[in-house]
């Protein structure tokens, strides 16, 4: 059990540690200085939660395990984010759009998560809301600028939706471990989230007058381990130090 | 008429000898306005610009405590930048017009920052050196005479003391740590101790608008006298991390008080500020290019704003 719940704990967390690596990329290179503190902002937070998770899974596994450890020292298999996060920052319409689309998602998990039966991770998840609701609307309302703003905008953050639409479909996967901890009350259902995700995003993007796309495929190995050619390199620069410095304080 | 300019002129100068702040719908010489602009913008300019060398080691930061701790402080940055575009956009300048002198090479910023990042003892050695040069600069500014630009400086003031203390503990922990990390430490004040003495500017002999400032108060103290200061106050912290500033003409002056130094490569400074350096032409092409990047963003903002506005009045007119 322990162990599952380890598991559990990092596929939350793995999500905000390479968003939040993603958006940190961006600090200083901003289309405003007030859309780059906001982004950083974002980045912050979900670096927060991180080691909130992480933190919890090292106290779970023991021995030398710390946050550090957890985000600086696994391979790219043992990672459990999906592949929208991993997605880089193509332009401000990627950006704006991939930021929605998870934070579309992950609101009504951590609105779950609060009533979770463990409670450290409903702890985390109520610390997380506000933040998260913060997120949400950020990206919403830019959707809608960018969306209805001019025909530029408008072509760039569709052409944004139609490459990350595909990857939605891997937040609803539900691995063994998500239905293990959904039916022991300790983790989100995510049919339930499903049903919410697709009306509330479907009703935002007619509102900003895009056009939902309809991908013939669909993403689904992320939460197994099995990622794109962008997390290597994310991981790379991650754990550069940590690999090339081995045991140091920092 | 002449005789009038003279007596604003005069009454003026009575107001900053008296310690009055200047704001923004006083009369003031236009001279004093542009000196402001120029000077206002440069240190908006220098934060903005001062973002891209520390952003450069975000994504490798060792740890997640120091990632976040070097997040955040580069989003101070950023503050900082927007407090002093306001500060400088109360004189009669936009945004827009502050960012194109930047992008043309009009405006300057300080020229550390065209110095590059090589390692993560860099993020420790700027934000001990850097924002510590910074420092000495702004808390003397906080008593400058135009408002605006004084009260900006009370509030980035306290958020650059907290920079200097927590580069400065990086450097603390880099010291106590492995050989390698020490070394690093090491490496990075080696290469960024004379660019931080120069922060302060060329010799007196040498800084021909100091007489004005001084007169209005935009400089309470010579360039001379803040880098002696500057040095007073880092030797001895040098000394406690274990580490040896890269000058052998560095000595303590019983007869002076203060610490002697070696010859500034002057050569060096005005190189860099010629646009020589090492990365000025990346640091300001990041600039450029977020900027250029961002266009169609900001007119979708703008356009965006104009149809709510607009369809706001339709409502009210029905
Ligand atoms: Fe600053
Ligand atoms: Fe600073």
């Amino acid at each position: 059990m322990e162990n599952k719940l380890y598991d559990y704990i990092l596929s939350l967390g793995d999500n905000s540690l390479i968003l939040g690596h993603r958006l940190s990329e961006l600090c200083g290179h901003g289309p405003s200085l007030e859309t780059d503190i906001a982004l950083t902002n974002i980045s912050l937070d979900l670096y927060g939660q991180v080691r909130n998770y992480f933190q919890y899974a090292a106290e779970l596994a023991g021995e030398d395990a710390s946050e550090d450890s957890i985000a600086f020292l696994r391979t790219d298999r043992q990672h459990k984010n999906v592949w929208l996060v991993e997605q880089p920052n193509e332009d401000f319409g990627h950006v704006i759009c991939r930021q929605f689309l998870f934070d579309s998602f992950h609101m009504p998990l951590m609105k779950q998560l609060c009533e979770s039966k463990d409670e450290r991770i409903s702890a985390i998840a109520k610390k997380s809301i506000k933040e998260s609701s913060y997120h949400e609307r950020f990206s919403s309302e830019w959707m809608k600028r960018l969306g209805a703003g001019t025909e530029v905008s408008n072509q760039k953050v569709q052409a944004a939706l139609d490459h990350l639409y595909p990857f939605v479909n891997e937040f609803f996967q539900e691995t063994p471990l998500d239905k293990e901890m959904k039916e022991n009350g300790i983790g989100g259902d995510l049919p339930a989230i499903k049903e919410v995700y697709f009306k509330n995003v479907h009703a935002l993007l007619l509102e900003a007058g895009l056009t939902i796309p309809e991908p013939d495929w669909r993403q689904t190995d992320g939460k197994l381990g099995y990622h794109s050619e962008h997390l290597g390199f994310i991981l790379a620069e991650l754990q550069y130090m940590q690999r090339s410095y081995p045991n140091s304080d920092w | 008429m002449e005789l009038d300019i003279n007596k604003l002129e005069n009454d003026f100068q009575a107001r900053i000898d008296a310690g009055e702040n200047i704001e923004p719908k006083s009369w003031m010489p236009e001279k004093y306005r542009k000196t402001h602009i120029r000077q206002i913008s440069q240190h908006g300019h220098s934060e903005i610009v001062g973002m891209l060398p520390e952003g450069n080691w975000i994504t490798r930061a060792p740890s997640l405590r120091r990632k976040v701790g070097l997040l955040a402080k580069v989003q101070d940055e950023a503050g900082h930048g927007l407090y002093l575009y306001s500060a400088a956009e109360t004189l009669g300048i936009s945004r827009d017009e502050l960012f194109h002198q930047l992008h043309t090479g009009k405006a300057k910023y300080s020229s550390i920052f065209n110095y590059p990042t090589l390692s993560w003892a860099d993020i420790g050695a700027i934000g001990w050196l850097v924002d510590g040069a910074a420092i000495i600069n702004q808390v003397m500014l906080t008593r400058t005479s135009y408002g605006p630009y004084a009260r900006a400086m009370v509030r980035i003031c306290k958020e650059e003391s907290f920079h200097q203390r927590q580069g400065y503990e990086m450097m603390l922990t880099l010291c106590a740590g492995t050989p390698a990390q020490k070394e690093m430490a090491q490496d990075a004040l080696n290469r960024f101790w004379w660019p931080s003495i120069m922060m302060f500017g060329p010799r007196d002999e040498e800084s021909p608008h100091t007489e004005q400032a001084m007169k209005w108060k935009i400089k309470l103290k010579t360039n001379d006298e803040l880098r002696q200061q500057f040095i007073d106050i880092t030797v001895p912290q040098a000394e406690i991390l274990g580490l040896t500033i890269p000058d052998p003409d560095l000595k303590w002056n019983e007869e002076t008080g203060h610490y002697d130094h070696g010859p500034i490569d002057w050569d060096e400074f005005w190189q860099v500020v010629k646009g020589n350096g090492r990365c000025n032409k990346e640091r300001l092409g990041a600039r450029v290019k977020a900027w250029d990047d961002g266009e169609w963003v900001r007119d979708a903002a703008m356009a965006f704003a104009e149809k709510k506005e607009k369809s706001k009045e339709a409502k009210k007119a029905s």
